[in-house]
């Protein structure tokens, strides 16, 4: 195999956190290598080192066997090597023969430079097959078009070596199946692929090789054809995945919350959701599974009260909400509904904030924390510390600022907080993002165990098997809609795995949507 | 009464008059903007320019180095904007007070220490030390006028049609993209800064040596800030901000000629034409009169890990 | 080589001391251009500030002011909010306390006219600040901008009364006519000091009350830490926008009371005086912590005061040096804050390793 890039040894830290440790691989010219990992294994930091986004700490890059610096992303491009990111880098008010364009205009005046860029680019658009208006505006194109546009940005520069992290991560699954055949076709002109991705189902699909990252750590490496995707999750997580979940069959009790014929349409008049209908009784976990992006965060925006809905109604233990009543999270609290938001850093705590400031946030002005005019501090660090004995966060200072805990520990402060309250309906958004393994199975089991005590919960996850494993029912999510229900014991990957492409199937029915 | 074409000469001559460092100082908190470095330091940096122009003009006899000793000032403080705000990434706004109170003291106390006249510099009255109008004596109009004049449609042309404008506009919505384009962020903020300090530079020794003949303390009042609200109003576009400049200039040059004339029996204050240009970008920015859409990544740092 | 994060106590002690110094260097080597011995300056300052109990009397003074619009600063800050407004605020305070005065002065005895003013001051600069909180609360514009717009709209609106409606009959000078006194705030001391510095330090426990003890306090600091969460613990923000600016700009109002109430007796022009705009020197030094504050304010209320005394000692030096000080507290305390940092980083680093 002759390699288009070696890395060799590179270790990097971020403060405290060792991000990447002692990592080498080499990646073969002209094919497609796998980068595979959890969230947050080192996959993407590992990538911008060699991008010259991050500077390695130690190691070296070599680039057809020569060692080089990247020193920025300047000297990445000059090798040849091109990025396309999770979030693109595209300017949203430019047009995309400009996005194309920047840092290559080819001269101080842009007339000559951009109408031979728009030449070439047609060349590229049909070559490679990547369809794109080079006069429309950015913001105006679909995600998928817009990744087109990176990918465009990449060949115009001349790439050889295309690195693309989590492509998928923002797409449609008709959209990845277009991706992985103009991947297909790069191969095929000789360019170089990288993807990073903590899909299995991606890498089973696209690669030729692929390496296997955990914990800042390289575990392993693999020709495609001769592994499978049950030793490459093994790999992943460095024990036997599909942690069974022992727990006992629900019973369900009372409707806590049903939300009927829900819409959400933002300024620009996107449907956010569209006619969502669902019910949640007391004693069962409902489980919303779906590709990130699909609607699942505007239902939480809206079931939780931080946004009213624009249609239909939601009833919350005998108060109904709609377009004309809308409530707020605060009051929401008060009926009861307790809500672990997706994005705890941005949402759940104040990472300035002391531990036990975080231990209260929304519970505030509670009488048990305020009395008359003024904060309980003492009652407020005692709250904190029990909340902290119970959930086992560590470590167990509730002075410490909140920033200083792990994610996992960060998390079970939030899930402690909304658990705290004995709440008759929890929400729950992504329960174990950025987790590690011994927090997500904790974080599980109270889950379960909330349930147990007659609490309704509600789980969104964009990881199929916490939802399998976690869930009595299952509410699948497409494009706004509920796109179809299953229940726990006939759950199958494959017939949701369909479903959260939006594909109908007909045998479960689901009347709703086009 | 005057004739009335020679009242239209002249009112036009003194829009032009007062508009001329608002322009110069438009332009130049354009380029900054668009950048995505929030500028409210251009008072101090105009007031900056003006007394070291009007020192240096009246220590060597010379308008022309006190007009490059006022670029040189202002300079120095974009400079150091550029420092706080690009390398150091502290907060912007912060730094354009800051630049601006520190001009306010400074050029008061150099001035005193250096010509002992209160912060005031010897008056300019020998040959050569100002700027005169070029054509027409009694408008005023000097050549950093026609310089404005000219700034407006540089500027738009360096911004739309420019490599280094492409980039510029880039920088101000997305600094992650175009670094991730492998163009250095810094160095293309800091050219902006510097293009601002080199335009605001100008406007302060126009003040002083042109408009004016000699520093007199605080003598910018505030001009750098009608200028900033001139760009806000002309939504961060040259011409539009042109046309700003050019109605806050009118109304100053008719605040004169209005004052004790009735209107429906009732006097217009002069405070109130004074005020307008800042009442109106307030009404500009709450969205009563169309809508400014700042550059996106405006005022804030860029900031990488490393 | 590896750059680790400062300890917490450099990162609290250290690195503000270093910025101060910093600062103070800086203005040594201005007053050494200017062919002045720094040190010989810095004497005749201290002594100046310090030496009689009658110069006390006017550092307090001044450093009242500087309390004043130093928690305005700050009050607004731990919400997110950057009201660079206090000059007007402070301005249109001292109207509202001046219009209170002229009103009620001959009818109120000095128990209750002082409070009322004081009320009216508050009353005026809350309102002042209100309607830039409003429009960003509600309208979306930038609160920076329009707070910077309204000092000059209130400055004409100042102009514009003191010249027309409420100049003294007969009056040269744009001055209101003097107040009886019965709106006299009691003198502490025989020269400006006056009650004021007693409502000063009240108002500081008070911030520090409402900031880090009461549920609204803890609310507005979320917003100001992280909106989102704000949101998503059922804060209302535009409520919590319209309280941060309110209590802020009743703040600077108070400016108001020490000036007119306690000095002039009398509304005059310009008397804020740059107090609005010092307040952002004081509150970043103090690190928008009540108790720094109040040592940020005196050390300006000493500046303030040691200045005026040096420029009669040093003709060469103006009083303006006071504000060079100001300009460059908030240049290396606020826009350079993160200027020292690599060199204590390395500082720390060389310490470790030897």
């Amino acid at each position: 195999m002759t390699a288009a890039i070696e890395l060799e040894r590179i270790d990097k830290s971020f403060g405290s956190v060792h991000a990447v440790r002692d990592v080498s691989l080499a990646i073969e010219k002209g094919a497609i290598t796998g980068i595979i990992g959890e969230n947050g294994a080192g996959k993407s930091t590992l990538m911008s080192i060699l991008y010259g986004l991050y500077h390695a700490d130690a190691g070296t890059i070599r680039v057809d066997g020569q060692p080089v610096r990247m020193e920025s992303p300047h000297d990445a491009i000059a090798h040849g090597i091109g990025m396309v990111h999770q979030h693109f880098m595209l300017i949203d008010s430019f047009t995309v023969l400009e996005n194309v364009v920047l840092g290559a205009e080819g001269g101080p005046l842009l007339a000559k430079g951009t109408a031979a860029a728009r030449s070439e680019l047609e060349r590229l658009s049909r070559d490679y097959g990547l369809t794109v208006d080079p006069d429309a505006v950015v913001a105006e194109l679909s995600v998928g078009e817009q990744q087109r546009v990176e990918i465009l940005k990449v060949l115009f520069r001349g790439a050889r070596i295309l690195i693309l992290d989590e492509p998928s991560a923002v797409l449609t699954p008709q959209e990845t199946d277009r991706l992985f055949r103009i991947l297909a076709t790069l191969k095929a002109r000789g360019v170089t692929v990288v993807l990073i991705t903590h899909k299995l189902r991606e890498i089973m699909a696209a690669t030729d090789r692929v390496y296997v990252m955990r914990q800042g750590r390289m575990v392993a490496v693999r020709a495609t054809p001769e592994t499978s995707p049950e030793e490459l999750a093994e790999l992943m997580v460095g024990r036997k995945v599909r942690l069974q979940l022992d727990k006992a069959p629900p019973h369900p009790g009372e409707v806590r919350l049903r939300a009927e014929h829900l819409g959400l349409i933002d300024r620009r008049g996107v449907r956010l959701l569209d006619d969502v209908s669902l019910e949640l009784r007391a004693g069962e976990i409902v489980g919303i599974a779906g590709v990130s992006g699909n609607g699942q965060t505007e239902l939480l925006q809206v079931l939780s009260g931080i946004r009213p809905p624009s249609r239909g109604t939601l009833t919350v233990c005998g108060r109904t909400i709609d377009a004309g009543h809308p409530g707020d999270p605060a009051e929401m609290r008060d009926l009861g509904v307790a809500h672990v938001p997706e994005d705890r850093q941005r949402q759940g705590m104040v990472a300035a904030f002391r531990a036990s400031e975080t231990a209260i946030l929304g519970y505030h002005e509670q009488p048990q924390f305020s009395r008359t005019f003024l904060l309980n501090l003492p009652a407020v660090g005692a709250y904190c510390a029990k909340l902290m004995e119970r959930f086992d966060v560590r470590p167990r200072v509730p002075g410490l600022r909140s920033s200083s805990f792990s994610g996992g520990n960060q998390q079970k402060l939030v899930l402690a907080r909304e658990m705290a309250q004995q709440p008759k309906v929890l929400l729950v958004g992504q329960p174990t993002r950025g987790v590690d393994i011994g927090a997500i199975e904790f974080i599980h089991r109270e889950l379960v165990k909330s349930r147990d005590a007659g609490c309704a919960v509600l789980v969104v996850s964009v990881e199929l098997d916490e939802i399998l494993s976690l869930a009595d029912r299952i509410l699948v999510m497409f494009a706004g809609k509920i796109v179809g229900e299953v229940t726990s014991g006939r759950a199958d990957e494959r017939t949701i795995g369909l479903m959260m492409a939006g594909a109908r199937a007909p045998a479960l029915g689901g009347a709703e949507g086009a | 009464m005057e004739d009335p074409l020679a009242l239209v000469f002249l009112t036009a001559a003194a829009t032009l008059r007062v508009a001329t460092p608002l322009i110069l100082c438009a332009m130049g908190g354009l380029f900054s903007e668009r950048s995505g470095i929030i500028d409210v330091g251009l008072e101090g940096k105009m007031l900056m320019a003006a007394f070291f122009s009007a020192a240096i003009a009246a220590v060597t006899h010379s308008a022309w180095w006190g007009v490059a000793a006022g670029i040189v000032a202002a300079e120095a403080m974009a400079l150091l904007h550029g420092l706080a705000c690009i390398t150091y990434r502290g907060n912007q706004v912060v730094s354009g007070v800051a630049l601006n109170i520190l001009a306010s003291g400074l050029t008061i106390v150099w001035g005193n220490a250096w010509f002992h006249r209160g912060g005031q510099t010897p008056a300019l009255e020998g040959q050569g030390e100002r700027l005169l109008p070029l054509f027409f004596p009694r408008a005023g109009d000097s050549i950093l006028v026609y310089l404005a004049l000219l700034a407006v449609p540089i500027t738009w042309w360096v911004i739309a049609r420019t490599r280094f404008g492409l980039r510029l506009r880039a920088v101000g919505e997305m600094p992650l993209a175009v670094d991730t384009a492998g163009i250095s962020v810094a160095w293309l903020r800091y050219r902006a800064v510097l293009l601002c300090g080199l335009l605001a530079g100008l406007a302060g020794s126009y003040i002083a040596i042109a408009q004016n003949a000699g520093f007199t303390r605080d003598m910018t009042a505030g001009q750098g800030f009608i200028a900033l609200a001139a760009v806000i109003f002309g939504k961060w576009r040259p011409f539009p901000a042109f046309g700003a400049c050019l109605m806050f200039g009118l109304l100053d040059a008719i605040a004169i000629r209005l004052q004790g004339v009735r209107v429906a029996g009732l006097e217009v204050p002069v405070q109130l034409i004074q005020a307008l240009p800042y009442l109106l970008t307030v009404f500009l920015l709450a969205g009563f009169i169309g809508r400014a859409v700042a550059p996106r990544a405006i005022g804030q740092p860029y900031e990488k890990e490393h | 080589m590896i750059r680790r994060p400062l300890p917490a106590w450099a990162e609290i002690v250290l690195l503000p001391l270093v910025n101060i110094a910093l600062a103070f260097v800086t203005v040594g080597i201005i007053v050494r251009i200017i062919g002045v011995d720094p040190l010989h300056a810095l004497v005749l300052l201290v002594v100046g500030a310090f030496g009689s109990a009658e110069s006390i009397g006017y550092t307090l003074y001044y450093a009242t002011n500087f309390i004043f619009t130093g928690l305005a600063v700050a009050v607004a800050f731990h919400g997110g909010l950057f009201n660079i407004g206090g000059e007007g605020q402070a301005y249109i305070g001292g109207l509202g306390c001046g219009l209170a005065v002229l009103a009620l002065d001959r009818y109120l005895p000095i128990w209750l006219m002082i409070p009322v003013g004081i009320a009216a001051a508050a009353l005026f600069g809350a309102a002042w600040a209100a309607v830039p909180a409003w429009l960003q609360a509600w309208r979306g514009s930038h609160i920076v901008i329009t707070t910077i717009m309204f000092n000059f709209v209130a400055a004409a609106l100042m102009v514009y009364l003191m010249v027309n409606v409420l100049i003294a009959p007969g009056s040269m000078t744009p001055q209101s006519r003097n107040f009886e006194p019965s709106a006299f705030m009691p003198a502490m001391g025989g020269n400006a000091l006056n009650l004021s510095l007693a409502l000063a330090l009240v108002c500081c426990v008070a911030v520090w009350v409402f900031l880090w003890h009461t549920p609204w306090g803890y609310a507005l600091r979320t917003m100001g830490h992280n909106p989102e969460a704000a949101v998503y613990a059922g804060t209302d923000l535009r409520r919590m926008i319209m309280l941060g600016m309110c209590l802020s700009g009743a703040l600077a109002g108070l400016v108001g009371v020490n000036e007119l109430m306690g000095v002039h007796h009398r509304i005059v022009l310009d008397f804020p005086a740059g107090y609005g705009f010092a307040g952002i020197a004081v509150s970043l030094m103090g690190r928008n912590h009540p108790l720094g504050i109040v040592l940020a304010a005196v050390l300006f209320g000493a500046l303030q005061q040691g200045g005026a005394e040096l420029s009669f000692d040093i003709p060469n030096i103006t009083r303006e040096m006071v504000v060079v000080i100001q300009g460059l507290v908030i240049l290396f305390s606020g826009a350079l804050v993160h200027l020292p940092r690599p060199w204590l980083q390395a500082l720390f680093a060389l310490r470790r390793s030897s």
